[in-house]
C-alpha cells in the first residue's frame, strides 16, 4: 500500500472530467447517460479512497459508495425507461428533437 | 516485492481507466462507448479490490458491470441500428466541451495537488479486508454510525423505481 493517495485522486479527476466532456458534447441521450455514469463512478472512487487513506478506522465512505451504487442503478433504470418511451414517440433519442414536454 | 506488484497493478488499472474513459466520450459508435464504459467499471472494481474493500468490488461488478451495462446495451440496440455513427461534432460544441473539461481538470488538479492531506500511516491501524459481519451489523443497526434508515429508504426507492419503470415504459 505504498501508492500515494493523490494518484487515485488524479485518476478519478480525469475520469470525472471525461464525463463532463461527454455530457456537454453528446447529443444522444444514452451517450449522455453513459457520461453521467462515468462522473458518478469517479465520485465513488473518491469516497472509497478518502475512507481508506484519511479515516481507515471508519466505514463511512464504504457505505456512501454502497448506497450510491444502489441509487445509480435505480436512476439508470428509470432514465432508460423514460428514454425508450421518448423513442416510441419521436423515433430517435437526440436531445435536439426534444422541444416539447407533452405530445 | 509485494509493493512493486501493487504499484504495477495500480499503474495498469489507472491506465485502463484513463484511456477507456476518454475513449468512452470520444468514440462515435455508441455501442463501443458502452463497451469502454464496461472496461472502466471493471478497472474501478479492481481499485476497490486493491484498497481491500472486497465487498464493494463485488457489488460494483454485480450491479454496474452485470446490471447497468446490460441495460445500456439492450436500450442501445433497441434505439439505434448497430454500426450507426454519431455525426461529427461541430467545432463550437467540441471547443466548449474541451474548455469546460480541461479548465475543470486544471482547477481540480491544482487544488488536490496543493492541499495538505493528513494521510494516516496505514500500518498504524488494522488494514485488510472489512469483515462481512461488520458490514452486516452496520447496515442493520440503529446506533451511531449504523445505517438501518438509509437501507430502508433505499429499499423503498428501489420499489418506487420498479413501479415507475413499469408505469413509464408500458404500452398504452
Amino acid at each position: 500500500m505504498e501508492i500515494p493517495m493523490i494518484a487515485y485522486l488524479v485518476v478519478s479527476t480525469i475520469m470525472f472530467f471525461a464525463g463532463v466532456y461527454g455530457f456537454v458534447t453528446r447529443k444522444n441521450m444514452l451517450a449522455m447517460l453513459i457520461s453521467l455514469e462515468l462522473m458518478l463512478n469517479a465520485a465513488d472512487i473518491n469516497f472509497v479512497v478518502f475512507n481508506r487513506y484519511l479515516f481507515p478506522e471508519a466505514l463511512e465512505g464504504f457505505f456512501f459508495t454502497l448506497f450510491a451504487i444502489g441509487i445509480a442503478a435505480a436512476e439508470t433504470a428509470l432514465a432508460i425507461a423514460i428514454i425508450i418511451n421518448i423513442f416510441r414517440h419521436i423515433r430517435n433519442v437526440d436531445v435536439h428533437n426534444l422541444d416539447k414536454m407533452k405530445y | 516485492m509485494e509493493q512493486i506488484a501493487n504499484q504495477v497493478i495500480f499503474g495498469l488499472l489507472a491506465l485502463v481507466i484513463v484511456v477507456c474513459s476518454i475513449l468512452t466520450v470520444t468514440t462515435r459508435r455508441i455501442l463501443r462507448a458502452a463497451t469502454y464504459l464496461l472496461f472502466v467499471l471493471f478497472a474501478t472494481a479492481g481499485i476497490y479490490f486493491q484498497l481491500d474493500f472486497t465487498f464493494l468490488g463485488a457489488v460494483q461488478l454485480a450491479v454496474y458491470a452485470g446490471g447497468i451495462v446490460v441495460l445500456f446495451v439492450f436500450s442501445i440496440l433497441l434505439t439505434s441500428h448497430p454500426g450507426d455513427k454519431a455525426p461529427l461534432l461541430t467545432s463550437k460544441r467540441r471547443v466548449v466541451g474541451l474548455i469546460a473539461s480541461i479548465f475543470g481538470t486544471i482547477v481540480c488538479g491544482y487544488t488536490l495537488l496543493t492541499y495538505p492531506f493528513f494521510t494516516k500511516p496505514l500500518t498504524s491501524v488494522i488494514t485488510g479486508e472489512v469483515e462481512m459481519k461488520e458490514i452486516g451489523h452496520a447496515l442493520m443497526g440503529m446506533d451511531k454510525f449504523q445505517y438501518l434508515l438509509p437501507f430502508e429508504a433505499l429499499s423503498v426507492l428501489l420499489l418506487a423505481c420498479i413501479i415507475g419503470g413499469i408505469m413509464i415504459a408500458r404500452k398504452r
